[in-house]
């Protein structure tokens, strides 16, 4: 009798054998991306699964865990558990995750099915279709578990066309754009590796730990809950970075030409979680600075050197990031703030007790370019001027945020550069966001931006309030201003009782 | 008597969310609803796939079927992740019973004679055809057109890859666990004259371009007539010459078919009333690839079954069509 099989051997039987040599098409119009970003893949059977899970435990474990929350959601709504929360400006932190972040999951379930499906590599297909599956779980239940928030708190309900629109929003959206429409082995660099791997730490995590921190029993639960998945794809992101660099040479520089683009593009996405952790959560996880030093400077700082035998070297502009770390919280809520009118969600000026703790957490930075400006704005609004900037914002072309970060060794002065192409001027926020441009221009120059769109009268009008009720359809003195005196604030006073 | 507990009532602002009260009016909504509805981005996509730029990344003229709204494509099973995971977690739990029961009694050394050789030829490379179906249905998931009908195509591509491991399992069963059998099942499926036409057929499928195409090539055609000639009559064979335990290992693709039928009926069906250029293209297809597959089966429903065997599961297949509204 022949000799029984291991795990892994059983495993490649379950999955990797079911694939076979086509004969009667050429294999090449069956997974027609495979070559043109100019990765060289000599053997796809050198791929190591990075998870042995075979379908019916996949269905097993899903649906103990599926059980498991849908029976705290109901818990949650029945007892009225938003009124646990630790204070309503909280409620703030969700809207963003529910418009920015929620339908990225979405793109993630359609470019991990788009690759599912294209890559030659039946192993490395059938994680990739995996992680697709979890991604749609997630954005589902984020949905699920936002529903009873958007019962009884303004800004939820149309998350999925404000997506869509949105100005601030539009940063998400094309970061996920980019990476879809790029080719599949980009995709996975991008979002496998850089955003999944390297960066997940300090999204969606930060988010998890505030829900934690404040009360939030249904978003921390869908947290835990999908913390074994992110595990996994964590594992699946890590493996592909191996495979490509070991699979040939020639793909070393293209591999680090994409951790370059996608760390940059990655840390632009991540100033609406430094601004969320420092100025949105009234119970404090930790401050962006301290996420970053610990997230990335030390978890990234390992791995880059592990990565070090393969030639891949840290990101470029890392240094840059590392100044960034003092001020982009600060410098994106301030946009924010002074944009109140035009945002869905509420913003506000931090109390005394959290200027403080700013201070506190930003020695360098904070007591000499931030704080005077929250005391200029504290002083306006007691003498009823309450101020909103009357102007739209210059976007950057690639990653979309209002122009304005400042140069980093002179936070008195933004940033400005510009490239020149078919005889058009291009604007960017950094030299990270301009080399991405100028890398590949005929990209980049179909952007839609949205403050572009709204004066080429693409967005109705005329005037930016028509553009907000009717084109965003949001509910103005509803979803939009500042916290105080919102309906949002008005009726949790009213539930719990005080005046 | 019923008890009640009070608890503290608060009036909501709004029932469900804004494009749910848009389509459905202002009530509580499902958790299909609101997990299904909408969600996929429409509009102001920000640049071309660099692997299609005559196409936006989300474009509903990745087919030729049009519809005036994608969500139609109700599923009648209400299926969003947490509702699939549930309903197959429970169908698993029953085939996990019975493939240790199976293994536990020793039930394939019950067989008759020569019938693991049968079952090795005939049902163990299907394994292969079920990976066919898995990309077929991830290539309608990635260039289908909105979360009703990607997100059961996704389903459906998972629940495949779970099948051809069931299949697998059955094999690793006979073989016990040498994973001999397959590797013999393998040949049958690379170089066996019978299995040749069916194979040239998914390859032929798999490079198709219109993914509605796809779905009705693989979902509606071939898997009617693969499912009829396999999990209804061969298994009516199998019962009728003593090898009836081989059911406990089938009964998951038996329940399946059954399920999975009630989705891409009524989708068929949905697709077709929708207009009368729909209904034409999809008689096109459903003909075109009828005669293909049909062709294909053939050699292998003679050797197996015997001549009658194809016609028999041609006029199941047609039944179907009927109900969906197709030719008449």
């Amino acid at each position: 009798m022949a000799k029984k099989l291991n795990i892994k051997d059983k495993y490649r039987l379950l999955t990797r054998d079911l694939d076979w040599e086509f004969s009667y098409v050429d294999r090449k119009d069956a997974f027609p991306f495979e070559e043109f970003e100019g990765i060289k893949i000599t053997d796809w059977s050198k791929w190591e699964d990075p998870f042995r899970l075979t379908m019916d435990s996949y269905w097993k474990y899903q649906a103990e865990k599926e059980k498991k929350l849908y029976a705290i959601f109901d818990a949650f709504s029945q007892n009225n558990g938003h009124l646990n929360v630790s204070d309503p400006r909280y409620v703030n932190a969700l809207k963003l995750f529910l418009t920015g972040v929620s339908p990225l999951e979405y793109q993630a379930y359609q470019g991990f099915a788009h690759v599912g499906r294209q890559f030659g590599g039946v192993g490395a297909r059938v994680a990739c279709q995996m992680q697709a599956i979890d991604e749609l779980r997630h954005v589902q239940t984020q949905i699920h578990a936002m529903s009873h928030y958007n019962k009884f708190f303004d800004g939820f309900q149309d998350y999925s066309h404000m997506h869509d629109r949105v100005w601030y929003l539009s940063v998400p959206k094309s970061f996920f754009n980019d990476a879809r429409a790029a080719g599949p082995f980009e995709f996975m660099v991008a979002i496998g590796f850089s955003f999944e791997y390297v960066l997940t730490n300090l999204l969606f995590v930060p988010f998890m730990s505030g829900a934690a921190h404040n009360g939030d029993m249904a978003t921390v639960t869908f947290g835990f809950s999908a913390q074994s998945d992110e595990a996994r794809h964590m594992t699946l992101g890590l493996e592909v970075i191996k495979f490509l660099l070991e699979q040939h040479e020639d793909n070393v520089p293209i591999v680090q030409k994409w951790i370059d683009k996608w760390f940059w593009r990655g840390t632009r996405l991540l100033t609406i979680v430094a601004m969320m952790m420092d100025y949105m959560l009234p119970n404090k996880v930790m401050s962006w600075k301290e996420a970053w030093e610990v997230y990335f400077e030390e978890a990234g700082g390992s791995l880059f050197k592990d990565l070090a035998r393969y030639g891949i070297k840290m990101p470029k502009y890392a240094e840059t990031i590392e100044k960034e770390k003092e001020h982009v919280s600060h410098q994106a809520w301030w946009i924010f703030y002074t944009h109140g009118h035009a945002a869905g969600f509420h913003t506000w000026i931090p109390s005394d007790e959290e200027l403080d703790w700013l201070s506190e957490k930003y020695p360098d930075t904070f007591d000499k370019y931030y704080r005077p400006r929250w005391e200029l704005a504290k002083e306006m609004e007691a003498k009823g001027e309450r101020f909103y900037t009357k102007a739209l914002p210059q976007l950057c072309t690639t990653c979309q945020i209002p122009m304005g970060f400042t140069e980093m060794d002179d936070p008195t002065q933004v940033c400005y550069r510009d490239s020149v192409y078919n005889g058009d001027r291009y604007h960017f926020c950094s030299d990270g966001c301009k080399d991405i441009f100028d890398d590949e221009p005929e990209k980049y120059v179909q952007s839609w931006l949205p403050v572009h769109q709204i004066f080429q009268g693409n967005c109705g009008g005329p005037d930016v309030e028509n553009v907000l009720s009717d084109f965003y359809r949001m509910n103005l003195g509803e979803d939009n201003m500042d916290m105080k005196g919102s309906p949002d604030e008005k009726r949790w006073k009213q539930w719990k009782g005080v005046a | 008597m019923t008890i009640e507990i009070k608890t503290a009532t608060l009036e909501p602002v709004r029932n469900t969310y804004a494009h749910i009260e848009r389509r459905f009016g202002d009530k509580p909504a499902t958790r299909y609803q609101e997990a299904t509805y909408d969600v996929q981005s429409e509009k102001y996509f920000h640049y071309r796939p660099l692997w299609q730029p005559e196409k936006e990344l989300n474009d509903p003229s990745r087919t030729a079927i049009k519809m005036k709204d994608w969500y139609d494509f109700k599923d009648p099973r209400q299926f969003y992740y947490g509702a699939y995971v549930q309903q197959r977690a429970k169908m698993q739990e029953v085939a996990e019973n019975n493939y240790a029961f199976f293994e536990k009694r020793n039930l394939m050394a019950c067989l008759p004679d020569g019938m693991e050789a049968k079952i090795i030829k005939y049902l163990i490379p299907l394994r292969h055809l079920e990976q066919g179906a898995n990309l077929n249905n991830m290539y309608a998931c990635s260039y289908g057109y909105g979360t009703a009908i990607t997100q059961a195509c996704l389903y459906n591509g998972m629940d495949r890859l779970g099948i051809a491991q069931y299949l697998s399992r059955i094999g690793l069963i006979i073989d016990g666990n040498t994973g001999d059998s397959l590797a013999e099942a393998k040949q049958a499926w690379m170089n066996d004259a019978i299995w040749q036409g069916i194979r040239a057929a998914v390859e032929k499928m798999i490079i198709t371009e219109d993914w509605f195409e796809v779905l009705v090539a693989q979902d509606v055609v071939l898997d009617c007539l693969m499912h009829e000639l396999f999990y209804v009559q061969f298994d009516q064979w199998l019962q009728d010459n003593g090898a009836q335990d081989i059911g406990m290992l089938t009964e998951f693709m038996q329940v399946w078919a059954k399920d999975n039928n009630r989705w891409i009926d009524a989708t068929l069906k949905i697709a077709a009333a929708e207009s009368a250029e729909n209904k034409a293209l999809l008689e096109t297809w459903v003909s075109d690839w009828k005669q293909v597959i049909s062709e294909a089966l053939s050699p292998l429903a003679v050797e197996m079954l015997g001549s009658d065997a194809l016609a028999l599961a041609e006029s199941a297949l047609d039944k179907r069509l009927m109900k969906a509204g197709l030719f008449k």
